[in-house]
């Protein structure tokens, strides 16, 4: 029937896929013919074609650059789209489920409205005036930081495996969780902006509530070191405002990363 | 099915679509005062723009000071084969930069020069460095700065939420009709204007860079309520897809590569390209390697490397080597930037490439060339626009961005799509906002319509055959990419069009398991409503236009004709059939005629 049909080898893969909603739901198997080069994404594209039209799974650019993929492989927080079938064992049955942090809507795709709220309340970029000549100047080594925060995909792995918000619904309301730790942060570190979120970090944004586990860094796609260059330099200029002899010594032991 | 329940939004100016253009246009009109609501069919921030690679052209003249609009206006003239609308290339060039230092305002970081200036890079058919960028990732860096713009500005956003019809009363757009998909119920916008800026139609081709998204959905609701189409037979091949390994196939290499040092490689070891420079093009290209590796570095003394020729040109060029023999083992070219410039520097400049290559194809391409091959990337027809205005020819409907025609004639240079998202998807936005200021508020929508059209959403469900839509769809894609591809004759147009034709038959009988809760199955079904029409509106533009120039070669009509040099191929659809008409171009004043005909 469907393109995907066409095997190159003979060789298959065995996938065991989440099926269900908020309501309930279990794993099913599916077999699909295995090509060359695939990533999850293509096995679950191939089920769609062959077995499952009504498979529910969001993606766009098929490349790792919209973060749209993101479910759990093997229960490991991965983009489907990056994760190749040749990095399991042949024969290997491989799970594919939903990223748990987030409620279910069907399938693999999850109600990630949280993270969008979360957004909404971050205060925004405010600049300083222009320069005397009307420009802006800017030089690389300045804004090198705050662009690897800008590579940041909204995939939201590092959401997905925060323990402060997996393991515990109630601490979402006052809590941002990683991925926005990272926005604050290239705010707080652009060269040109005047605002000021440490209170923000401190009350509605629940920074205290990190304790450094790094769980959050391991799963970035983007490799973005969410701990050590955006949360603990955070941390540490929070302390240092509002619990001074201590940021003193931390001060002294780490200093600013910019 | 009539009488089936929907809720109800009602706007000033709905904008579809939240790319750069949905997103530019949401900002403008809400600005200006409108009530907007800004609709995506996937999440905020997941639009094709997001994709996009090397960068924004805009004549900063950063790096060559040297560059101003007008060489801008002349590159894009002369990369679009001169059947670009003038004025919207003339408004394009001039208002490019400050679309660029006002996403700076917004809190963009794009890279900067030693002067700490924002830093402008090399791409094809550009006389002068002017792409703004950050690394490879530039389409990330605007749409996050729209996104979150918007958001400070606490516009209304409705995410995957899929637009299916237009809502016409008395000859006027005053809505528009789709589903959410989350939960499959269905709802209503009412507004006094409606912006499309829905993005391409690159799915009905089957080796593409595009998403899911671009199944042509924008261009489709405008043909369905009588607005003009026009030059939907140019299509854009993107020289540099990837080929190997068969799931990546497609997927887009920036043209950056290029820009940044890297050659084409035939299986010989020849930079072929020094053989297929065109007349039009020879008096600015180089024709030796020695000349074409100074280039990078002085462009006073040197002319372009061919390997920047446009787009058009290096896609059959590659095409023509792997049809002499020349490919590689998977029916490519080579691309090689690894024994160009070093590792440092690839890294650099080109992250993502790497970690895509490395990923997906296990190619370090600090070390090994890359293979590539053509892949449908960019339609550069759309919707017939007013340059000034971006309203298209009905009334209270605006377009920007790839979804409308024009700017870009009969090739689009790189660069000049980010670039066409801010400049155009400004004025639909603002054009949009003081039409729904002076307009009347819209009647309610006749409720026979709505009901008609709910009844079309909801026909997948009924039992009417077993046809599968995932099939339908990829089938379509095998046509439109073996009879309307690069490379196009008569004969086998023909043919898609009867193939077309039976893949109506075959998507009115679909079969969709499941229910309305988001089901992928549903929603291409519907899909095809809009990639079938667009897939017939190109072909039916691409079997009238009987020559070849930029994205449109006709075996049978190898040559450009004067006939088709100054008209633009116009589709509009009239009582459920699409005709096809010539109509003249506007005439460009004489000064800038005087711009593009000068001789560098
Ligand atoms: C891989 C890649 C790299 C590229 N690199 C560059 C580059 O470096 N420079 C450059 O200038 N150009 C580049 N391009 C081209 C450029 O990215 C696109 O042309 C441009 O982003 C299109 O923007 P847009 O705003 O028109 O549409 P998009 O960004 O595609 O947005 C379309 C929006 O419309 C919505 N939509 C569509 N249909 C519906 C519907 N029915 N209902 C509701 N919403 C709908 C979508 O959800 C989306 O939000 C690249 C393209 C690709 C694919
Ligand atoms: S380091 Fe902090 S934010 Fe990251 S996963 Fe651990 S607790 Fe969560
Ligand atoms: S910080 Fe990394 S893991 Fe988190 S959302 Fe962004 S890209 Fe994903
Ligand atoms: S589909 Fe875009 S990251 Fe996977």
């Amino acid at each position: 029937m469907a393109e995907a049909a066409v095997a190159g080898n003979g060789a298959e893969a065995k996938m065991r896929v989440w099926r269900g909603d908020a309501s309930g739901g279990e794993f099913r198997d599916y077999t699909v013919p295995l090509q060359e080069g695939m990533v999850v994404l293509d096995v679950i594209h191939a089920i769609q074609a062959m077995h499952a039209g009504d498979l529910a799974v969001r993606w766009n650019c098929k490349a790792g650059k919209c973060g749209s993929c993101s479910a759990e492989v093997n229960g490991k927080p991965r983009l489907m789209c990056m994760t190749r079938m040749n990095t399991f064992e042949p024969g290997e049955t491989i799970t594919v489920a939903p990223i748990k942090t987030f409620p279910l809507i069907r399938d693999l795709v999850t109600d990630v409205s949280y993270n969008y709220e979360k957004a909404k309340t971050i205060p925004p970029f405010k600049p300083k005036p222009k320069e005397a000549d009307g420009t802006r100047r800017m030089y690389q080594e300045d804004i090198d930081r705050v662009q690897e925060f800008h590579k940041c995909i909204e995939c939201y792995l590092c959401q997905d495996v925060c323990h402060v918000i997996r393991d515990h619904d109630d601490n979402k309301p006052s809590f941002a969780g990683p991925r926005f730790f990272v926005r604050v942060a290239s705010l707080e570190m652009h060269p040109l902006d005047t605002d000021d979120r440490l209170e923000f970090l401190r009350n509605e944004a629940g920074l205290g509530f990190c304790n450094i586990t790094k769980c959050c860094t391991e799963v970035c796609p983007e490799h973005i070191k969410i701990t050590d260059n955006s949360i603990i330099p955070m941390k540490e200029r929070v302390v240092t405002r509002f619990y001074d002899p201590i940021a003193r010594l931390l001060g002294a032991l780490g200093g600013k990363k910019s | 099915m009539a009488g089936e329940s929907y809720e109800t939004h009602d706007y000033d100016v709905v904008v579809v679509g939240a790319g750069g253009a949905g997103l530019r246009a949401g900002i403008e009109a809400h600005d200006k005062g409108c009530k907007t609501a800004i609709i995506c069919k996937s999440l905020l921030g997941k639009a094709h723009t997001v994709m996009a690679e090397g960068g924004i052209a805009a004549a900063m003249g950063n790096v060559w000071p040297e560059d101003n609009w007008k060489v801008h206006f002349r590159d894009t003239m002369r990369g679009g084969k001169l059947l670009n609308n003038w004025r919207m290339a003339q408004i394009h060039a001039q208002q490019a930069p400050d679309r660029v230092l006002e996403l700076e305002e917004w809190g963009a970081l794009f890279d900067r020069t030693d002067e700490g200036l924002i830093l402008q890079r090399d791409f094809g058919g550009h006389r002068y460095a002017r792409l703004a960028h950050v690394g490879d990732r530039t389409g990330l860096e605007m749409i996050r700065t729209l996104q979150q713009r918007a958001v400070a500005l606490g516009i209304d956003v409705f995410m995957e939420c899929n637009i299916q019809h237009l809502l016409m009363n008395d000859g006027r757009v005053t809505g528009a009709i789709g589903y959410w998909r989350e939960s499959g119920e269905l709802i209503v916008f009412n507004c006094k204007a409606v912006v499309l800026a829905t993005g391409g139609s690159g799915k009905c081709w089957q080796v593409t860079s595009n998403s899911w998204e671009y199944s042509g959905d924008g261009m489709g609701m405008a043909m369905e309520v009588g607005a003009d189409l026009i030059d939907m037979e140019k299509v854009q091949f993107h020289p540099t897809g990837m080929v190997w390994p068969p799931s990546v196939r497609g997927i887009l290499v920036t043209e950056g590569v290029r820009g940044d040092g890297g050659t084409l490689l035939n299986s010989e070891g020849e930079r072929f390209m020094f053989n297929y420079i065109s007349d039009f093009f020879k008096a600015e290209t180089a024709d030796n390697e020695t000349e074409a590796d100074a280039w990078y570095q002085d462009k006073k003394n040197n002319r372009r490397t061919p390997d920047l020729l446009p787009r058009d040109e290096v896609a059959r060029a590659i095409n023509a080597e792997v049809k002499a023999g020349r490919g590689t083992e998977h029916g490519g070219v080579y691309l090689d930037i690894a024994n160009r410039r070093d590792a440092e520097y690839i890294m650099r400049r080109l992250p993502s490439m790497y970690h895509q290559f490395k990923e997906l194809a296990d190619v370090d391409i600090t070390k090994e060339a890359m293979e590539v091959g053509p892949t449908c990337h960019y339609i550069m027809g759309g919707v017939r626009v007013d340059a000034d205005t971006s309203a298209t020819t009905v009334e209270g409907l605006y377009a920007a961005g790839e979804v409308a025609g024009g700017l870009h004639g009969a090739n689009r240079l790189g660069g000049n799509s980010l670039s066409d998202l801010l400049v155009f998807g400004r004025i639909a936005g603002g054009s949009a906002a003081d039409y729904a200021l002076g307009a009347a508020a819209a009647a309610a929508p006749d409720a026979a319509e709505v009901d008609r059209l709910t009844t079309l959403m909801l026909e997948p469900f009924t039992d009417r055959g077993e046809e599968n839509p995932y099939a339908i769809h990829m089938d379509l894609q095998r046509t439109m990419h073996n009879l309307v591809g690069i490379i196009r004759t008569e004969s086998e147009m023909l043919k898609a069009m009867e193939e077309i034709a039976v893949y109506k038959e075959r998507a009115a009988r679909v079969k969709v398991e499941g229910g309305r809760r988001f089901n992928p199955g549903w929603h291409l079904a519907l899909d095809l409503r809009c990639l079938l029409g667009v897939a017939e509106a190109a072909t039916l533009s691409a079997l009238e236009c009987k020559e070849s120039r930029g994205g449109h070669t006709r075996d049978d009509y190898p040559d450009p004709d004067s006939k088709y040099g100054s008209v633009n191929v116009v589709t509009r659809k009239q009582n459920g059939t699409i005709s096809v008409s010539l109509e003249p171009l506007p005439e460009m004043p004489e000064e800038l005629r005087k711009i593009v005909e000068e001789q560098v």
